[in-house]
């Protein structure tokens, strides 16, 4: 019987280093053309990546499996050259590459965000420039978003009928971008209750959110000169939990029967259950959210909704503050650009598909390469 | 003073982060890594606030005999048992005996028998009473009285029938090609992958443009609503 000698695997050609891109440093970033024999299993059982720095012995850093033909290495300093070598290795030996050397530097600018960084020029320069407009004393027209509108008549309904107006603010917590609308969006609404010296009931889901609240609602008794009409426990904590909350707010509203109800900030399946049950007491309700799917059963229960953006603008509109309809503006521009590029997406996309002339695939690839984030 | 420092931090925590989604610098990752933990631990302590709240408004409501006081008994009860339990850690061991227990894995927590076996159906009802409200809602929002609400009606209909086998089955004798559209299930899924999914791209893409703006307005404190208004 005669034994079968299994020879050394072939050695991986081409290594290079080089140094991680859109980093901090400390990585760089190994790679070799894989050996002859990475298919054959019986010859090539992976590749150990080894590092020198400064003449030192080479030592391991890691193992690629067969097929793989880069490592990531996280070297401890930037600045210093650090040589590699890669070894194939099987059961019958070992074949060793040439080596290759890099440094690790840091990066000041991540260029696979380049695309988002355009488009934050654009839409923020817009902002900034429109709030420059509006601060020289030009006029901005806005379209009338009809549930702000009706704040007014709403706070006075609750006032001519004697009843609280309700405001939930959602169920999310502080650090989501809606309920932080939803409170700049109470700054003004209980201005208008001060002045109306109509009473103000706010069950919140969360205890940070009821401390914001308190805050902003008794800034806005105090700026309408009614610090007295005050009541901190209007504005109360219930439960994090959704459906407890829920069934809180619910019956409140059976109880109590507020003849105005506000649903502004971040809303889930509770949504149509808060809704459908001020629609049953007969309430006037202005809803507001980000969530689109939730959207639907706000507008199919509620007198007033304010779709998406609208949220975000509420504060602005109804503060008619000259500079912060200077940033609504800015936002309309940068819709207009979306607005555009999508058209212009289409045609391309439909024409590429009748033509295919390169000019064409290369226009529509910037289209979606400005938009994609990357 | 008082609104000075507020939008100073937010400005500064702001364009912290903005700043640390384009340059990769460790000082601007470690911020952006931990900063949210700062919103944790404050959110931590806001526990305890929530607490304290809930028993001081229902406590009140208990000694002033205010109007429907009992619920609040109930608030106050269900809050200190749970309490208790969570924190005395009460179990039942072997044989279910009931015992003090500082092992987890030792029993069953009465915490956890409370929470699945009184709060957990509690919310499920509460849950379930959406499948009313969504048959309310639908009756009064499909109802024909505009060109828009057929239309609403129409794309509702087809939408619900071709989720069911009613759907296919009405439509199964429909020929090829003209099956690929009017077979009432590839109708609804057609329904839903373009007017609806561009319908709500559009407000998706209007809903990121309002927070840029919203975000750009806190950060450069011309949004001061929270803060009560005025300069």
């Amino acid at each position: 019987m005669t034994e079968v000698v299994v020879p050394p695997p072939a050695p991986p050609a081409s290594v290079a280093a080089i140094d991680a891109p859109n980093d901090a440093g400390h990585a760089l970033v190994v790679s070799w053309q894989l050996s002859p024999d990475d298919a054959n299993a019986d010859v090539l059982q992976g590749y150990r990546v080894l590092r020198s720095q400064g003449g030192a012995p080479f030592e391991e850093v890691g193992i690629a499996a067969p097929g793989q033909n880069s490592f990531r290495d996280r070297v401890p300093e930037n600045g210093v050259r650090y040589d590699y070598k890669v070894v194939s290795f099987g059961p019958g030996g070992v074949g060793e590459s040439g080596t290759a050397g890099a440094e690790s530097h840091f990066q000041w600018f991540n260029k696979t965000r380049i695309s988002s960084f355009v488009i934050m020029l654009i839409v923020c320069g817009s902002i900034a420039l429109n709030i420059m407009r509006a601060q020289a004393g030009q006029k901005m027209y806005i379209r009338k978003i009809a549930g702000m509108d009706a704040v007014t008549e709403a706070v006075g309904r609750a006032t001519e009928m004697g009843q609280p107006v309700l405001y939930v603010a959602g169920i999310q917590d502080m650090d989501n971008v809606q309920t932080v609308a939803g409170l700049t969006i109470l700054g003004s609404i209980s201005k208008l209750i001060a002045e109306y010296e109509t009473s103000l009931v706010m069950p919140c889901s969360r205890s940070l959110v009821m401390s914001t609240a308190r805050e902003t609602v008794k800034e806005s008794y105090l700026s309408a000169g009614r610090p007295d009409a005050y009541r901190e426990d209007g504005i109360y904590y219930v439960t994090d939990e959704q459906f407890g909350f829920v069934a809180h707010v619910d019956g409140l509203m059976v109880r109590k029967k507020p003849a105005t109800c506000f649903y502004l900030g971040a809303f889930f399946a509770e949504s149509l259950i808060l809704a459908e049950t001020g629609n049953s007491i007969g309430a006037i309700q202005v809803a507001g959210t980000a969530m689109p799917t939730q959207l639907p059963f706000f507008v199919a229960a509620c007198d007033y909704t304010l779709i998406g953006e609208e949220l975000f603008a509420a504060s602005a509109y109804l503060s008619q503050d000259e500079k912060m309809l200077g940033s609504l503006k800015g936002q309309d521009f940068g819709k207009a650009v979306a607005m555009v590029s999508i058209f212009v997406g289409g045609i391309l996309t439909t024409a590429e598909g009748f033509m295919g002339w390169p000019v064409i695939t290369w226009l529509n690839d910037k289209i979606h390469w400005l938009w994609s984030g990357g | 003073m008082k609104r000075t420092i507020p939008i100073l931090i937010t400005a500064v925590v702001g364009g912290l982060l903005i700043a640390a989604y384009f340059v990769p610098a460790p000082f601007l990752a470690s911020a952006d890594r931990l900063i949210p933990d700062f919103f944790n631990i404050i959110a931590a302590f806001a526990f305890v606030l929530g607490g304290g709240n809930l028993l001081r408004v229902h406590l009140t409501k208990i000694s002033r005999r205010d109007h429907e006081w009992t619920y609040s008994v109930v608030t106050v009860v269900g809050f200190l048992v749970m309490l208790l339990a969570g924190l005395l850690k009460l179990g039942t061991g072997e044989g279910g005996a009931f015992h003090w227990t500082y092992d987890l894995a030792d029993g069953r927590l009465l915490y956890d028998a409370l929470y699945q076996s009184v709060f957990t159906p509690c919310q499920a009802t509460m849950f379930s009473l959406l499948a009313f409200f969504v048959a309310s809602a639908s009756y009064r929002a499909f109802r024909a009285k505009t060109p828009e609400a057929t239309v609403l009606l129409i794309a509702a209909f087809v939408i619900l029938i071709g989720r069911t086998f009613v759907g296919g089955y009405l439509t199964a004798w429909i020929p090829e090609p003209f099956s690929e559209y009017l077979h009432i299930p590839n109708l609804s899924a057609w329904i839903m992958s373009f007017p609806n999914l561009a319908g709500q791209r559009t407000i998706q893409m209007g809903i990121a443009l309002g927070i840029i703006s919203n975000s750009l307005r806190l950060i450069l404190g011309i949004e001061r609503s929270h803060l009560g208004g005025g300069d």
